[in-house]
């Protein structure tokens, strides 16, 4: 063991007197990790916390010089590019994280998902999980129009039309995101707001929530590494894993830094309503699926709307993602169970295929 | 007599008899409308449908102010020539008749103070006006051939057959038409040639009225071809800093003496199309080459020209995505870009200078410009270089993280060697 | 001499040490150093699209003279009157984008490319420009002139 200095063995025996600190030290080394051959996919949690951790930091660096207003949110960012120093830097690490962490989100929900670690007693971790990735793609939605550029607000445009097609609520919902009936400086306020305040305020409620069951239950062990051999094998939390963890951590540092470097994020033209939609408007590429199934929909399913039906279909998807846990009776039951195994292949090979053609079928199909 | 031609107002006439009160009524009516608006001839009935439009009718005039009569009276007594009656008045009649109210000048002042009032002046002085009133040919245009006979309006109007988007056609429908055209032996071709110019484009799809048609290089009233002395003149009343140099170089002396037309020498006269760089020095597309070769001293200056304007547009542009290279990539390049206007001002004003035809002078502001330009891009190379700085910072940065797990992942050894 | 008492692994775990502190410290440089440069404030406080600060004092610019100076991506034209007071304008002409110029003789501005000419109110007064300037404001105060936009 390293060798600690006096002083700091003092400070931690003052703060233990005040916040049970050893409490705290006992718990964490009884913590321990299983070891499987499944065990890489554990660290998917821990480095989308990371991602979320860079996110908060990047994100209130930049809240020092971006101003929320449809006059001057553009300028804002075109003067923290040109003449903060390090300004690129920073806006380019929170566009290039934010894509990450959207990703590592999505494996950790298909990790978790195939591994059926959202078996009993781990169902509210379970959706608590699905309320923070539906928290991350808002992040990622009213954060995209935060510069007011041109692609972001007809991103925006799109993307709020579409909550307007679903019946009898969805005029409501458009104007209450959009703060009025078209996309304005209105909406660039209230995302501010919902981005800044609002979905860290909820994320924190869920992540704590999120964490702390996490740590109470422990790593869930899939079937087939409790059939196998190596059942039984673990590695203590501190510091094998977690050493391991910030190895994981830094390198996604790394490479986020490189991302920054050779491909800063870009400002393209200040959004102006009143031009035309330039050909080929895209949204962000964790959309892309969606956005392209819809364009496959008919115009008409029976008497509904295809878009309708199709925003509505997703829907649907949705809340069937939240209750797997209940759901999948088999495994509630303690029955190895394959089908949902097999679903969620599928609903992975959908979002590939779909996100693939999003960017390689003809716009203006 | 035809019958049919009186049968209305006689029908008109009827209704009178009969009904007192319109009587009264069209007394104080234009009696000449109402009649001659119901009659089916249509050479009869369309001034009576158009002239509501006329500004002369806005501002209160009848038919009688031109053509004379009683308004007052229903029917043919209308048409009185003891009351002024002239009936439809003869071509040469028109302008003295128009002249009657426009060169006046007390006249005219009550109703629009800013009219000048030499039209018929000048429209004397004028080709149309030579032929029509000296030569007694009619067939040339008079005042109502351009202004129409019955829907005048002023030329801001945009229905108005003079103004300047509806100039071209209404000087065309004569000037574009061959046949008419033939005895005066004038091409037809001007009104193709003009649409295919940069002063029509400017004037019709860029919106901008001050681009000259017609009229403003061949006047109003006064129109004729401008003389070839005197082309310059024109073209200087917009390109007048072009027109200065060209009036001090020895192009100007040269082009006087073989009756060259100035600045349509190069440039043409109707189908001015937008000059470029191409235009100059003795390659393909170039003006020069008209007249000079490789071996006389104008081709090799024509060919100095080129290569001065080309190095100061060549390097503008490169400079310019040098810079735009360096901001994509996030630097701060807005000061540099800004100078590099200065070169664009200074590639105009060498453009310019071209019509001097003096190489000192051209190279003395591709000069300026080029100072310009190699300032801007070191600025430029500059950035791209702090572009690499930053590379150099990245690799510095991975190199410490890289150390920092290479240590973690031995220390993670050593602490499961020791387990 | 080789300090034989120490085994192997004591050095090797101590270079290891030393190895995790000095790369610990290094990124902790490498990262604290960018964020703390881009706290401080840069020179040009904000934005220099709505108003600007210019490079040069209000006794460097004499009456009946104009300087030309940069407002965002765009020029500008400040000028001083006869009668000594300062006013600014966009300095790109309304009719084809070229820079226009101050005429000291004329006492007004002027677009060499097509002779237009625009009047110390911004207003165009010949030639073929369609539209006045824009009109800039201006505030002089003893030691510095700040132009920006009007409302």
């Amino acid at each position: 063991m390293l060798a600690r200095p006096n002083w700091l063995g003092d400070a931690w025996r003052w703060l233990d007197a005040r916040l049970d600190l050893s409490y705290v030290q006992q718990i964490a080394k009884k913590k321990d990790v299983p070891v499987h051959r499944h065990t890489i996919w554990y660290y998917l949690g821990g480095m989308t916390l990371f991602l979320f951790m860079v996110q908060v930091a990047t994100g209130v660096l930049l809240l020092f010089y971006y101003r929320p207003s449809a006059e001057e949110a553009y300028e804002s960012v075109q003067f923290l590019m040109a003449e903060v120093e390090f300004g690129w830097l920073i806006r380019s690490m929170h566009a290039w994280a934010a894509n990450l962490m959207i990703f590592t989100v999505f494996i950790h929900l298909f990790s978790v998902l195939l591994l059926k670690a959202y078996r009993s007693p781990r169902e509210i971790t379970w959706l608590s999980g699905v309320a923070l990735l539906g928290l991350s793609i808002s992040f990622g939605f009213t954060g995209y129009l935060l510069p007011w550029n041109e692609l972001a607000y007809f991103a925006t445009r799109v993307g709020t039309e579409i909550v307007g097609v679903v019946p009898f609520v969805g005029s409501f919902f458009l104007s209450f995101l959009r703060g009025g009936t078209d996309v304005s400086g209105a909406t660039l306020t209230r995302f501010y707001a919902i981005h800044v305040a609002l979905l860290p305020a909820a994320a924190a409620v869920f992540l704590g929530l999120h964490l702390f069951l996490v740590q109470k239950h422990g790593m869930s062990i899939p079937d087939s590494a409790e059939a196998s051999e190596q059942r039984g094998r673990a590695m203590p939390f501190l510091p094998n894993f977690l050493l391991r963890d910030l190895i994981g951590w830094l390198s996604a540092l790394a490479i986020l830094a490189s991302l920054a470097a050779f491909f800063p994020a870009e400002l393209g033209v200040k959004a102006d309503p009143f031009q035309p939609a330039p050909i080929g408007i895209k949204p962000e590429w964790y959309f892309m699926f969606m956005f392209q199934s819809l364009k496959y929909l008919p115009a008409h399913i029976l008497f509904i709307e295809g878009e309708v039906v199709g925003v509505f279909a997703f829907g649907l998807a949705a809340v069937l993602l939240l209750l797997v846990p209940f759901l999948d009776r088999r495994s509630i039951r303690g029955e190895r169970e394959r089908l949902f195994i097999w679903l969620g292949i599928a609903a992975i090979a959908f979002i590939v295929v779909l996100t693939i053609l999003g960017y390689t079928a003809n716009p203006t199909q | 007599m035809r019958f049919g031609l009186w049968a209305a107002p006689l029908l008109g006439l009827s209704l009178v008899v009969v009904w007192p009160q319109a009587a009264v009524a069209q007394s104080e009516q234009n009696s000449c409308i109402t009649c001659h608006q119901v009659l089916p001839d249509e050479r009869l009935s369309a001034p009576a449908e158009q002239f509501p439009d006329d500004i002369h009718a806005t501002k209160g005039f009848i038919c009688i102010a031109c053509h004379g009569g009683d308004a007052t009276i229903v029917g043919p007594a209308a048409m009185d020539p003891a009351k002024g009656y002239i009936g439809s008045p003869q071509r040469e009649q028109v302008p003295a008749l128009c002249g009657r109210c426009h060169s006046n000048a007390q006249f005219m002042r009550r109703f629009n103070p800013a009219l000048r009032v030499d039209q018929v002046t000048e429209f004397e002085a004028s080709v149309h006006g030579q032929k029509l009133l000296s030569d007694g040919d009619p067939n040339v245009a008079t005042c109502t051939s351009c202004h129409t006979v019955h829907s005048i309006k002023p030329a801001s109007d945009p229905r108005s057959s003079v103004h300047p988007l509806r100039v071209p056609a209404t000087c065309g429908r004569c000037h574009a038409d061959e046949q008419r055209m033939a005895r005066y032996n004038i091409p037809t071709d001007q009104l193709d040639l003009y649409q295919t110019s940069i002063h029509w484009e400017t004037i019709s799809e860029g919106g901008d009225l001050s681009a000259p048609t017609c009229n403003d290089c061949h006047g109003n009233h006064g129109a004729a071809p401008p003389g070839l002395a005197w082309v310059g003149n024109v073209c200087a009343q917009c390109h007048s800093m072009m027109a200065e140099f060209f009036n001090e170089s020895r192009h100007s002396r040269v082009f006087a003496l073989l009756g060259n037309p100035g600045c349509a020498t190069c440039h043409r006269n109707h189908d001015i199309h937008p000059a470029s760089d191409e235009m100059l020095g003795l390659g393909e597309g170039a003006v020069c080459v008209r007249c000079h070769t490789a071996d006389d001293q104008g081709g090799q200056t024509a060919g100095a020209f080129r290569m001065a304007i080309d190095s100061l547009r060549t390097t503008t542009e490169e400079t310019h995505s040098i810079l735009l290279r360096a901001e994509n990539s996030g630097m701060e390049v807005s000061q540099a870009l800004f100078a590099l206007n200065g070169a664009q001002d200074a590639l105009v004003k060498a453009r310019a200078t071209i019509h001097s035809f003096d190489i000192e002078q051209v190279n003395a502001e591709v000069g300026l410009g080029l100072e310009i330009v190699t300032d801007v891009r070191s600025r430029g190379e500059q950035a791209l270089s702090d572009l690499r700085l930053r590379r150099v910072w990245l690799a510095v940065s991975v190199v410490i993280i890289v150390a920092l797990i290479v240590g973690l992942a031995m220390k993670i050894q050593e602490i499961e060697r020791r387990a | 001499m080789i300090d034989e008492t120490k085994p192997p692994d004591a050095s090797r775990r101590g270079f290891l040490n030393w190895l995790l502190g000095t790369s610990v410290g290094g990124l902790l440089v490498v990262m604290g150093f960018p964020v703390g440069r881009y706290l401080i404030p840069p020179e040009a406080s904000e934005s220099a699209t709505a108003t600007v600060r210019l490079p040069f004092k209000p006794e460097e610019i004499r009456p009946n003279t104009a300087k030309i100076f940069k407002f965002g991506n765009r020029p500008g034209i400040l000028v001083r009157t006869p009668a000594g007071e300062l006013r600014a304008f966009s300095a790109t002409c309304t009719h084809l984008a070229c820079t226009v110029q101050y005429r000291e003789e004329l006492g007004h501005i002027w677009c060499a490319c097509h002779n237009g000419h625009f009047d110390l109110n911004g207003q165009n007064i010949a030639g073929p420009p369609p539209r006045p300037l824009e009109a800039f404001v201006v505030n002089e105060t003893a030691d510095q002139i700040v132009v920006s936009k009007g409302a």
